[in-house]
């Protein structure tokens, strides 16, 4: 049975269909990617599923339970939690505070006014393994502002790894990385792969193509084609409307 | 903008140094005004101690939630109102008044909170200074207690039964207490998981949402607690004045209230409470040198704004960084 199921998500921004008509479903462990060209909607498509944005129509299912109603933080709690595209974290928090933050947020209230947090041994520790996951132990007291690019990057996939998703959705993880660095992080996704369900939104093919268990193409909110890389690779739809530019490149 | 750092440990000790000078400075004030034999000075003390907590309240939710609230004065008019009413039908003890001034600003703070954090940002400056205003006009009406004019208190409130407080010293030294122990709860508020949240949902709402913290339920509780605490600030205008008026509750007043944040500092609660003491100390001098005092108070705000953004702790963290 699938662990994320997308039904039918249609939405418009005024007189442009960004998702139109958009259906997939994401079995336990596996990694759905999705990729399309600039301007595709594949980051309205994820706000959607997080719970950022609002379908017209259609229905996001996890685990079987309709969830399109449900607020973002709601979504999260139930195991459903993104990254996004354009780094989003708390600036002025040390990296551990930020990924100790997520943590709390899903271990025990947060209506809890005297006992120092700083001094949550439980927080802190879950917080250093989430980061030694994403590789960012070793910057934990640094301020999340200091960081660089990439580690920013790093960051991001920690907080969301620290709400231990069943379902994650990353936007364009590797966006801005090049070179060593990427190869560094698309290691860290493989050595992950299988603990939860993803959907993968990437435009370094390379990545997609070592990680993807399957891959949905989404072209002017449209899914043109769903099937293995090696399907996808060889689909002449695709070819023509997006790999094809690419690899020419 | 809003908001310094979160608190390094390290800084965190300097900014609790620096308060516990300050409370030190007020512990010796009854000692000066004895030796000048000055009964004014203690006066003075316990209204600027009652202003320290209510900046310092309010800090805590400008500072550490990015929450302007301009209807602060508000919860200082609940304060003094309750001490009022409760006097009225003979109920005179202080720790009644308090409760009494909580229960009030707790259903009030909640009810207009909720609305208020509908909106952000300049709506959310307008909607409490709207809700300050309906506040203030509601005791303007409030003609059994004076209306417009106030009503002078026949007596201060009592101490477990005893009239201590009509002494201004045991006055003092109880807003004293209070300012502390205020202190204390806030500074433990901030560093505890609560504040934590509070502090993130400042720095990043959205992100805030993505690790599963909708803001809304922690900026309310924080609302709630500010306003609060600040209505204990009024109990005590109430009992040093020994008068209450809807002039405690002008929109003027929550506008003192930001301007001593600001020019303490904001979000570290000891810059809220430095801010109260520059702020009323200068105009209490400014207005012994001319009539135009608010003019070079006005002045001097502009001068630390440009100079000191961060206010007066700001100034003094940067002198510290030079010094080493
Ligand atoms: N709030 C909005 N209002 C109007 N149009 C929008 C809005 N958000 C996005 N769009 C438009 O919808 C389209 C899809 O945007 P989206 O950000 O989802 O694309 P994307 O596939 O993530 O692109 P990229 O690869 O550049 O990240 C774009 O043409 C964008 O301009
Ligand atoms: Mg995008």
């Amino acid at each position: 049975m699938s662990l994320l199921s997308v039904r039918n998500l249609c939405k418009t921004y005024g007189a442009l269909e960004v998702t139109k008509d958009v259906s997939f479903d994401v079995a336990p462990g596996e990694l759905h990617a999705i990729i399309g060209p600039n301007g595709a909607g594949k980051t309205t498509l994820i706000g959607q599923l997080s719970g950022q944005i609002a379908p017209a129509s259609g229905a996001v299912l996890l685990d079987g339970r309709d969830v399109t109603g449900r607020s973002m933080a709601e979504r999260v709690r139930l195991g459903l939690a993104r990254s996004f595209q354009i780094t989003s974290i708390l600036p002025r928090f040390t990296v551990l505070e930020n990924v100790a933050v997520a943590v709390q947020a899903r271990s025990g209230s947060s209506f809890r006014f005297f006992a120092p947090v700083a001094a949550e041994a439980a927080l802190n520790d879950d917080a250093y393994e989430v980061l030694a996951k994403a590789g960012l132990n070793h910057r934990a007291d640094v301020r999340a502002s200091a960081l660089s690019h990439g580690e920013h990057r790093q960051l991001e996939l920690a907080i969301a790894l620290a709400t231990q998703p069943r379902v994650l959705l990353l936007d364009e993880p590797l966006a801005g990385i090049g070179g060593q660095e990427a190869g560094a992080f698309v290691q860290r996704l493989a050595a992950l792969k299988g603990r939860f369900a993803t959907v993968l939104i990437e435009h370094d093919m390379d990545a997609v193509f070592a990680l993807a268990d399957r891959i949905s193409v989404l072209v002017y909110g449209e899914i043109i084609a769903t099937g293995t890389p090696d399907e996808i690779r060889n689909d002449a739809k695709v070819r023509a409307a997006y790999l094809g530019d690419e690899e020419a490149a | 903008m809003i908001g310094t750092a979160t608190p390094a440990p390290a800084r965190l000790s300097a900014r609790l140094w620096l308060a516990l000078l300050i409370f030190a400075c007020f512990a010796a004030l009854p000692v000066i005004a004895a030796v000048t034999d000055d009964p004014f000075l203690l006066l003075i003390g316990t209204r600027i101690l009652a202003y320290a907590i209510a900046a310092m309240a309010l800090d805590l939710i400008l500072g550490y939630g990015a929450m302007v609230s301009f209807g602060h004065a508000a919860y200082l008019g609940f304060g003094a109102y309750a001490v009022a009413i409760l006097n009225s039908v003979g109920v005179t003890d202080l720790v009644l008044h308090i409760a009494f001034a909580v229960t009030i600003s707790a259903v009030f703070a909640a009810i207009t909170g909720a609305i208020s954090l509908r909106t952000r940002g300049v709506y959310f400056i307008m909607i409490t200074l709207a809700f300050g205003q309906m506040a203030y006009f509601f005791f303007v009406s409030l003609s059994a207690f004076g209306g417009d004019d106030g009503t002078p208190l026949p007596a201060r409130s009592t101490l477990f039964g005893s009239q201590a407080l009509e002494d201004d010293r045991t006055l003092f030294y109880v807003a004293l207490g209070l300012l502390i122990a205020l202190f204390t709860l806030a500074t433990r508020i901030v560093g505890s998981r609560f504040g934590r949240v509070l502090i993130g949902t400042r720095e990043n709402p959205v992100r805030m949402e993505a690790i599963g913290l909708a803001p809304f339920r922690y900026q309310l509780t924080a609302f709630v607690i500010s306003g609060c605490m600040t209505s204990i600030a009024g109990v005590i205008l109430a009992n040093q004045a020994e008068f209450v008026s809807p002039a405690f509750m002008n929109w003027h007043r929550s506008g003192e209230l930001i301007v001593m944040v600001v020019l303490g500092g904001v979000g570290n609660l000891t810059g809220a409470i430095g801010g109260a003491v520059v702020a009323l100390l200068l105009e209490d001098w400014l207005a012994v040198l001319t009539e135009h005092w608010r003019l070079l108070f006005g002045v001097f705000l502009i001068v630390m704004v440009l100079y000191s953004p961060h206010g007066i702790t700001g100034a003094l963290d940067r002198i510290a960084r030079g010094r080493r």
